[in-house]
């Protein structure tokens, strides 16, 4: 197909063809970023968090006043709770995965080690936390009765010992097992030894920028009972038995002690499409954006290659009179479209990195891989041709009689 | 003559009812994406309170010094964003300011006097008594307490207007009793509606949320040892018990100050820097004083009230309006063009070219009047969408406003005027007796 005439034609339609070209430029960019955006809130998600999650429910207890018998009012609690038919195991808690609440420390291999140590979200639980969580152990062993304490809300007592997720033990450990060896948690005076790893544990926390966003599974547990005020309980069902054993467990928490307020009892399912609401709204968000912006480039075609087509339906008239085909026609429209795509798709590669940039310095968001980008050039040379089709074909059934009439 | 091209530019837009119909609907998409977009960034960095937003200002002072591990979200200048208990307290006995609070945030499990009912926990702000005329806090009963209840830690509270309808049937319920975890306090006063968004004086949690249903006396809250419902960081470990939280170097409190003038500002920022280096001197600090005041603007700014997903939306939503008038442009361009020969007959006819200019101008501001329009209504969709789809706090801020409504009708004539303005332009310059040649 010769170019040349294609050229020519459209240096007389400069600003049509102008204003296609940035329209699907700016289309591209918008495009490959969104969906390189889309992917990540996704893949964010869709993380792990080590939890038996459809298993699971959690509630907030808080106690009326500050009563003193706090440990023997949870250990009630806590018999009441697993006697409950259906219910596998349940522990109490400071926090837990996703909540969006909980503590954090520095983890620290030297007492001093000021500037050294890594972060690492804190939970409390005693020898049942594992089981309830459904947490997998990969070394060393749970915690033993022996090693679980009570902790009130100011207790300062160091951990007798510590389990801790297995990207924390490669990051303070790197090359060597982290079992047998110790940390400092809590107090810079003692070292705790970590007596477990779990495979998979993520903090409370979700966001893709800021707190949290740089320690996704930096996760301690320490054997504490934690006897405070209000403290989160969290119980597993056994399979299918999730919503009762849910209503059961508050009947029966009341009937054990009414003076109480039992808040955010929600499944961990729940817990989850909670925590991730805004990452999957923003989701679907720029998903509907990129599909109207594709639907408004490729009407934006349509009607301008139409108008053209219309302009030109003399000279289309008298090239076929000449000889040409319909084929000859409806490509001559394609390989012009083609060429406009193809200046917009390497001006749009070229805003989509620089759009990119930009949002890498202004939001710590992760560098757009090339591979967007290349999706998005072909998105939109496809786009291109498939909005042609119809103005081509239209073009293409223009008779050639047209030549002989004069107007 | 406005009637007669209002008259012209309709029949000419009903006459290719196709090109017309994408126009407008390409501006109405642009205009609902954009509009729905701007209406939550526009809540989200808004001033809160606006008639006093340069005369409130929260001091920060550095603490931990400059070996410590910051850990603080938005720590960018080695400032926390709140204050220890220590600070707090000098700060409020120093009282140079006009008005000024310490603050945290906390709660309580509310007994109703009904036995039939359960109780429930409620968010409450411990704070001084220039809380309420500092933020100009309107008040539905009764008024704030004094600053002699501050002094006497006096058991009293001040209740927004949606707990006393709860609790108190909407009543008069100044001078009643509340059980708040089993202790008694006496009603005051009741808040009426007041929700700053965002909530700048305590942004830690729940940057958008609601404003806490219970305030009560700092001094009274302290000596009941209740617990701070917001964020505690601690550097370094101290002494156990509540004690041991007091006297520490943890921050968990916020802190605002009224100062009206420029003068009173340098003022407090003199003295703020004078009590750090002071704090030097007595050997808490051994690090010279850092500290800073910042008011509620760029209290604002630097702890990022506006989300970086929403400055990502706001420039997604207007790029893709730009395509959009783009592509209107192209449509309007081929229309006009289309239209050569028209022109052409009423120029000849003396027409001048103002008047074509005229007529066009009023043709794209029909279409931008009605694609504003479109856009309105898928604005108020997108909203709705918008609501469905992220959490309560954000959900909170999708509200449109007269205000929006006609920003929206606006932005879509004035968009489409200046996209019409190129294929207007190369109308006025149809050479007529050309065009009628050729016909």
């Amino acid at each position: 197909m010769e170019l040349r005439p294609i050229l020519s034609a459209m240096r007389r339609n400069k600003v049509g063809a102008i204003l296609i070209t940035v329209q699907m430029a700016i289309t591209l960019a918008i495009l490959c970023n969104g969906l390189f955006i889309i992917q990540q809130r996704v893949a964010a998600s869709q993380r792990p968090s080590g939890m038996e999650e459809t298993q699971l429910f959690a509630m907030s207890n808080g106690w009326v006043g500050d009563p003193p018998d706090l440990a023997a009012r949870q250990s009630a609690d806590m018999a009441a709770l697993r006697s409950l038919p259906g219910v596998v195991d349940a522990y109490t808690t400071n926090s837990y995965p996703l909540s969006d609440g909980g503590s954090t420390q520095g983890c620290k291999l030297k007492p001093d080690e000021a500037e050294s140590s890594t972060l690492c979200a804190t939970y409390f639980a005693d020898e049942h936390g594992l089981e309830t969580l459904g947490l997998k152990l990969i070394a060393g062993r749970n915690f033993t009765p022996a090693d679980v304490v009570e902790k009130g809300a100011h207790d300062m007592t160091p951990p007798n010992a510590v389990i801790i997720t297995r990207q924390l033990a490669d990051k303070l450990f790197p090359g060597k097992s982290a079992l047998g060896e110790s940390i400092y948690v809590e107090s810079t005076q003692h070292r705790t030894p970590i007596v477990g790893i779990v495979d998979t544990l993520h903090v409370p926390w979700t966001g893709m920028s800021g707190w949290g966003s740089t320690f996704f599974y930096n996760s301690i547990i320490e054997p504490f009972r934690y006897t405070t005020q209000y403290s989160h309980y969290v119980v597993r069902a056994k399979p299918g038995q999730l919503a009762a054993v849910m209503q059961a467990a508050q009947k029966k928490l009341f009937e054990v002690n009414r003076a109480r307020v039992l808040e955010k009892v929600r499944t961990m399912t729940e817990v989850r499409a909670e925590a991730y609401r805004d990452d999957r709204g923003l989701a679907v968000i720029l998903g509907v954006v990129c599909a109207a912006l594709l639907a408004v480039t490729a009407f934006g075609i349509v009607g301008l290659t139409s108008y053209w087509v219309t302009q030109r339906r003399r000279q289309i008239g008298i090239r076929r009179a000449l000889g040409a085909t319909r084929s000859t026609i409806m490509r001559y429209f394609q390989t012009e479209n083609l060429f406009i795509a193809a200046t917009s798709a390497v001006l749009g590669v070229a805003l989509a990195i620089a759009l990119n940039l930009w949002m890498v310095n202004s939001f710590e968001m992760a560098r757009l891989h090339l591979s967007y980008a290349l999706a998005g050039a072909v998105v939109v040379l496809l786009l291109g041709q498939l909005a042609v089709l119809w103005p081509a074909l239209r073009a293409a059934s223009v008779p050639p009689a047209l030549a002989t009439r004069s107007v | 003559m406005f009637a007669y091209y209002l008259g012209l530019a309709l029949r000419s837009l009903k006459r290719n009812v196709v090109l017309t119909v994408l126009m407008i609907a390409a501006i109405g998409v642009g205009i609902g994406a954009s509009m729905t977009t701007l209406t939550v960034f526009r809540a989200m960095s808004g001033d809160p309170i606006p008639q006093k937003s340069t005369q409130l200002f929260t001091p920060q002072i550095d603490n931990w010094g400059p070996t410590q591990q910051h850990v603080v979200p938005g720590d960018n200048e080695r400032l926390q964003s709140q204050i220890s208990y220590i600070d707090a307290v000098n700060l409020m006995n120093a009282r140079p300011a006009r008005r000024q609070s310490a603050m945290y945030a906390t709660g309580f499990a509310l007994t109703p006097a009904n036995p039939q009912l359960l109780p429930f926990q409620v968010e409450a702000r411990a704070a001084y008594a220039d809380f309420f005329p500092m933020f100009d806090v309107p008040f539905h009963y009764g008024a704030p307490w004094s600053g002699a209840d501050d002094a006497a830690h006096a058991d009293v509270v001040v209740i927004t207007r949606e707990l006393n309808d709860k609790v108190f049937g909407g009543v008069n319920s100044v001078g009643k009793v509340l059980n708040l975890d089993n202790h008694d306090y006496r009603v005051v006063g009741v808040v009426d509606k007041w929700e700053p968004i965002p909530k700048f004086y305590d942004l830690n949690n729940a940057k958008y949320g609601k404003s806490e249903q219970i305030f009560l006396p700092f001094t009274r809250a302290i000596d009941a040892h209740l617990e701070s419902w917001g964020n505690v960081n601690c550097s370094g470990h101290g002494k156990p018990g509540w004690e041991g939280r007091i006297e520490s170097e943890c921050i968990w409190m916020q802190f605002w100050a009224e100062l009206p003038t420029a003068a009173d500002a340098a003022r407090y920022r003199t003295f703020l820097n004078n009590y750090a280096a002071e704090q030097q001197h007595s050997g808490r600090f051994n690090w010279p004083a850092h500290t800073r005041l910042r008011d509620v603007r760029e209290w604002l700014v630097n702890q990022h009230a506006v989300m970086n997903e929403v400055r990502i939306l706001v420039l997604v939503s207007f790029s893709f309006l730009f395509v959009c008038l783009l592509n209107a442009m192209g449509l309007m361009l081929a229309k006009i063009m289309g239209r050569s020969g028209d022109i052409s007959v009423r120029r000849a006819l003396g027409a001048n070219r103002r008047a074509v200019f005229a007529q066009c101008l009023i043709e794209a501001g029909v279409v931008g009047l009605a694609g504003g329009l479109l856009g309105l209504a898928l604005t108020a969709l997108g909203l709705v969408g918008l609501r469905s789809l992220l959490s309560d706090e954000i959900s909170r801020l999708t509200h449109l406003n007269v205000m929006d409504v006609s920003l929206a009708v606006a932005l879509g004539v004035i968009a489409t005027i200046i996209a019409g303005l190129y294929p207007t332009w190369r109308a006025v310059h149809v050479q007529p007796a050309w065009q009628l040649k050729a016909q």
